[in-house]
């Protein structure tokens, strides 16, 4: 088995998670940034940051053989404070000219609340100025469907984005007809009790079919697990996909989507 | 997949499921106190999964989720907590942290 892991917080996991997921066949992870599980308090963290998901972790990952890739933004959680934002937003394109950076990612909605809006919108503003990818999180239970809703109406306001250029990741049964029908990406993040269940995550390619749409673990410094894929693969032979589409799930569809950043490379066979 | 072929796959874990979810109602029965508005979504839920009906697992969602369309002003740092609290009851949500 080959395949890529388009969505992982490195940053949080250990050695060990790295050698399992080589071992399972991951050939390319890739990390957008996120909220450290706690606000951080100034620019220079931020730029910290940025620089460990630039520089360290790329060479961590290719100590087990796994090409590293980011995606740059300022969470959503950290929305609130918009003279912080304002001055992060500025550090992003610095970060954006680096080799390894796909694109923006992962912004969006937590609570769904006006800073979080106008915060959503600026980083939109850049990635357009910046013709870059764009990944974004849903947000969590009760809010995903009034989070998805707001954030497709202002993607779908700016003439300049190409949907077929953006992820709309943490899609659930409620979400995925509304994301795919607008021409985006779906991602489906197999987590043990939120999000998706392998077993629903396959539901969801039962009834909308294999094509713009890529499964992650979203491993994390929370309840996940990083070699979901792998896992959710094995169920799909179980289920009776052939080996050819599962590939097309695990390997080629990431593929397709982030060769659309001229910096990605395809692994070598 | 056949029924059969379903059934063999996920019977065994569907049982579970439900028996956990019978244990817990037991559970919340026993225990004293006030409950919050998390039960009776929880309800609403479950009434999703009776009869013949199709796309269960979406209803369940959309029963669960919050229906508005308007911001909010201000995200008060609150996580979210797997029901809709209803349009004036925010102050009634426990703080919670949530997973990325
Ligand atoms: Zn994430």
């Amino acid at each position: 088995m080959r395949y890529i892991e388009p969505h992982g917080h490195m940053v949080s996991r250990t050695t060990d998670d790295y050698q399992d997921m080589a071992t399972a066949g991951c050939q390319v992870v890739c990390e957008p940034a996120f909220w450290a599980g706690f606000d951080r308090n100034s620019a220079d963290g931020f730029y910290d940051y940025f620089s460990q998901l630039t520089e360290q972790e790329p060479k961590r990952a290719a100590r087990y053989g796994i090409q590293h890739y980011s995606w740059i933004c300022l969470n959503p959680k950290e929305s609130e404070n918009l003279d912080l934002a304002e001055e992060v937003l500025s550090i992003i394109p610095e970060f954006l000219a680096k080799p390894r950076v796909l694109g923006v990612g992962e912004i969006g909605l937590n609570k769904n609340s006006r800073n979080e809006l106008k915060v959503l919108e600026k980083h939109v503003d850049l990635a357009a100025q910046h013709d870059q990818l764009i990944l974004v999180h849903t947000p969590h239970l009760e809010d995903k469907l009034k989070g998805t809703r707001l954030i497709l109406d202002l993607l779908r306001n700016d003439a300049r984005i190409r949907p077929e250029r953006v992820i709309i990741d943490h899609v659930e049964e409620h979400t995925v007809k509304l994301v795919l029908n607008r021409g985006f990406w779906a991602g489906m993040t197999l987590y043990p009790e939120s999000k998706c269940t392998a077993a629903r995550a396959i539901d969801i390619l039962d009834l909308f079919g294999t094509d713009r749409i890529w499964m992650n673990s979203a491993c994390d410094w929370g309840h996940s697990v990083p070699l979901a894929v792998p896992r959710t693969a094995l169920e799909m032979k179980k289920r009776g996909y052939t080996r050819d589409i599962i590939d097309k799930m695990i390997y080629r569809n990431p593929i397709e989507f982030l060769s659309q950043c001229p910096k990605f490379k395809v692994p070598e066979e | 997949m056949t029924r059969q072929q379903v059934l063999d796959l996920y019977f065994m874990e569907a049982r579970s499921k439900v028996l956990d979810l019978a244990a817990f109602l037991d559970r919340m029965d026993r225990a004293e106190g006030k409950e919050d508005f998390r039960l009776a979504a929880l309800r609403e839920a479950i009434s999703q999964l009776q009869g013949r009906r199709t796309r269960r697992a979406e209803k369940v969602l959309l029963s669960l989720s919050d229906p508005s369309v308007t911001p909010v002003d201000r995200a008060m740092g609150q996580g979210a907590c797997g029901a809709w609290a209803g349009p004036i009851a925010p102050a009634r949500r426990k703080k919670k942290p949530n997973s990325v």
